[in-house]
């Protein structure tokens, strides 16, 4: 329950903070899109069982922590990071270049003013 | 087949993905030069011979597997080769490299990122294809995406650099979706396998779970209603890049779809009548909105909307002859759009502009691309004797099998469609009266997308001169540039003429989809493999 909530909660936020526009709440609200995800993936694995599997011969399967989902989470950061910082560093670039030349008037592309950034 | 099925499976399918992506360090390492551009030619064309070996073996429906590290089927990674894989596989290796060859003739090869890039992305695109695991998919489509939002902002414009921020955006939403499913998915059934997924879609819990990755695979496909990103985005890169991504990373999408549709889905289910509405939806909006663009690959790209929409509304209808049409119709426009979008290129490298108002009959000085234009615009619309009208057939077919009459109908109303889109290119650009005789005003246009104006990027990154040079009207343009289109139009025109052996192979494909038994079995591990 701890953790649907908390889904819910970070999925709310995240979702709210992408849909204010700017650049800097766009890449938070993914972050906390991102963590929604792999809080999904963890509760997948059922967080009753708590002990560390593998490495001890006596537990038994009931007890021992489910590693798949966590191997899922791992990978899925590690992902979601790397597109995070070049998405940061494309709106660095962006800020930087529509700063030089203010004038130019993009009617396809609908994005938010950088100034927000 | 006398081909050693234990040597494929064990060397060939992983090499698949491994192959390029270490090719791609090499030819990082190398730089670029003469050895590197060699590379990047020879890896595709040494997958399409792995394609060519694959489709050999299981043309009768024999299923090849690689279970990773030899751990029992059903706990490992599989690698699996069926003909559908094998196919795309095919498809994506030709389309790969007719696009290396027209992008190193337009000059993108002198840039160091260019080739290595673009290996590891068709390693993503190879191992999406091969991959019997959800989760895997995931990561083979990231590893496809990665370097694709590197080649989306390369020209460092602020044009390009929107355009890279709005697909990256739109692709971390996906994939962020397409993850809580998996989650999902995990959670209520222990697996992400796909074979041991297979037919639970029946199970009201695990066809939610599984709809999230469809809704999250629709998006990356660019289904309506999720497809006003694709023609915001894709037109401005360069050319090749328009063309490789078109070919590629649109396709996982597709690819995906089909393969989980098909396999986890029975026909009729809520999830595959939401997939048929958004197909249809997908097939009329496309095509107006194709209308409404102003630019070669605007309209090209708001086409593939609609083409989207006619590959995938096979899936759900009619079973194995819908699935069979699924399949025709992936391969047909895989290298119908491909061959357009190389001739649109070659227009815009060497006129200067991608923009239908300021082009106009160029058909009289450069008559061999326009020729490769007319077959691939005739084979787009599905005349005889192109791949299109066999694809366009056995869609229709299919949904007459399926009693669908909407499906029916709007098939051939879109057609029409089509047919304008094309003629506005084809009296724009190639036919028509040259640009001298039409208004010269040289006002700015709000999407300009020139690629003349491919200025030096702020990173310094090594740029293609030739586009900056305004070309003269009656310069021979530049045969490396006219080639691919044309061999990619004439493949269309033969598979056209002499289809049977596609269809043939078309018709395993879709049987084996339909029942994927043998896929299952091989997969798991419990039946021969």
């Amino acid at each position: 329950m701890t953790l649907a909530i908390a889904v819910g909660f970070l999925a709310a936020v995240g979702t709210w903070l992408i849909v204010r526009g700017g650049a800097v709440r766009l890449i938070l609200g993914f972050i906390l899109l991102g963590h929604a995800a792999n809080l999904v993936i963890i509760a997948a694995g059922g967080t009753f069982r708590r002990e560390a599997p593998l490495v001890n011969d006596q537990l038994l399967a009931q007890n021992a922590a489910d590693p798949l989902p966590q191997a899922f989470v791992l990978t899925a950061i590690v992902i979601t990071f790397g597109v995070t910082v070049y998405l940061l560093s494309l709106v660095a670039r962006t800020a930087k270049q529509s700063s030089k030349t203010e004038d130019e008037t993009i009617g396809h592309i609908e994005g938010q003013e950088e100034a927000s950034s | 087949m006398n081909i050693d099925v234990t040597f494929l499976s064990t060397w060939v399918l992983p090499a698949v993905f491994l192959g390029p992506l270490i090719a791609a360090v090499i030819t990082f390492v190398l730089g670029a030069g003469a050895i590197t551009r060699y590379i990047g030619l020879l890896v595709p064309l040494g997958v399409f011979v792995v394609a060519v070996l694959l489709v050999l073996t299981t043309m009768d429906g024999q299923v090849v597997v690689s279970q990773i590290a030899g751990w029992p089927g059903g706990v490992s990674i599989a690698f699996v080769g069926d003909l559908l894989s094998a196919l795309m596989l095919g498809v994506s290796a030709l389309l790969v490299f007719t696009s290396m060859v027209f992008a190193f003739a337009a000059g993108l090869g002198i840039e160091r990122w260019f080739v290595p890039t673009v290996l590891i992305m068709t390693a993503g695109v190879y191992g999406a294809y091969v991959t019997a695991d959800l989760f895997n998919l995931f990561v083979m489509i990231e590893v496809a995406l990665l370097p694709s939002y590197i080649l989306m902002s390369r020209r460092g414009t602020l044009t390009s650099l929107r355009a890279a921020r709005l697909y990256l955006i739109v692709n971390l939403t996906a994939s962020t979706l397409f993850l809580a499913g998996l989650g999902a998915v995990y959670g209520v059934t222990g697996t992400v396998n796909m074979a041991a997924l297979a037919g639970l879609g029946v199970l009201p819990v695990v066809g939610i779970a599984t709809g999230v990755i469809v809704i999250a695979l629709m998006l990356k496909a660019a289904l309506v209603p999720t497809h006003s990103w694709l023609p915001a985005t894709y037109p401005y890169t360069s050319p090749a890049i328009t063309a490789l991504f078109s070919g590629l990373l649109t396709k996982i999408g597709v690819y995906a779809l089909v393969r989980i549709i098909s396999l986890i889905y029975e026909p009729g289910q809520l999830v595959t009548v939401i997939v048929v509405v958004a197909c249809v939806a997908s097939m009329v909006i496309g095509v107006l909105g194709a209308l409404g663009e102003g630019t070669i690959r605007g309209v090209l790209t708001f086409h593939m909307v609609s083409q989207v929409g006619y590959i995938l509304v096979g899936v759900v209808l009619a079973g194995a002859v819908g699935l069979a049409a699924v399949v025709f119709y992936l391969i047909h426009h895989t290298i119908v759009k491909t061959s357009l979008f190389l001739t649109g290129g070659t227009v815009e490298h060497e006129e200067g502009t991608g923009i239908i108002r300021r082009l106009g009959g160029l058909a009289r000085a450069h008559p061999i691309a326009s020729f490769a234009f007319l077959l691939a615009a005739l084979s787009l619309i599905g005349i005889p004797p192109f791949s299109g009208f066999w694809a366009k057939l056995g869609v229709l077919n299919a949904a007459v099998d399926a009693g669908s009459v909407v499906v029916f109908v709007v098939a051939l109303v879109v057609s029409v469609g089509t047919l304008g889109s094309m003629l506005k290119l084809g009296s724009g650009v190639f036919w028509g009266s040259p640009k001298g005789a039409r208004d010269e005003e040289d006002e700015e246009t709000p999407s300009d997308v020139t690629v003349g104006a491919e200025t030096v990027g702020a990173t310094g990154l090594a740029i293609d001169v030739a586009t900056e040079v305004e070309a003269p009207p009656v310069t021979k343009w530049r045969p490396l540039l006219v080639f691919p289109g044309l061999a990619l139009a004439l493949v269309s025109l033969g598979i056209g003429l002499y289809p049977e052996w596609l269809l043939a192979l078309a018709d395993t494909a879709g049987e084996s989809l339909a029942d994927p038994v043998a896929y299952v079995s091989a997969v798991l591990g419990s039946g021969p493999s």
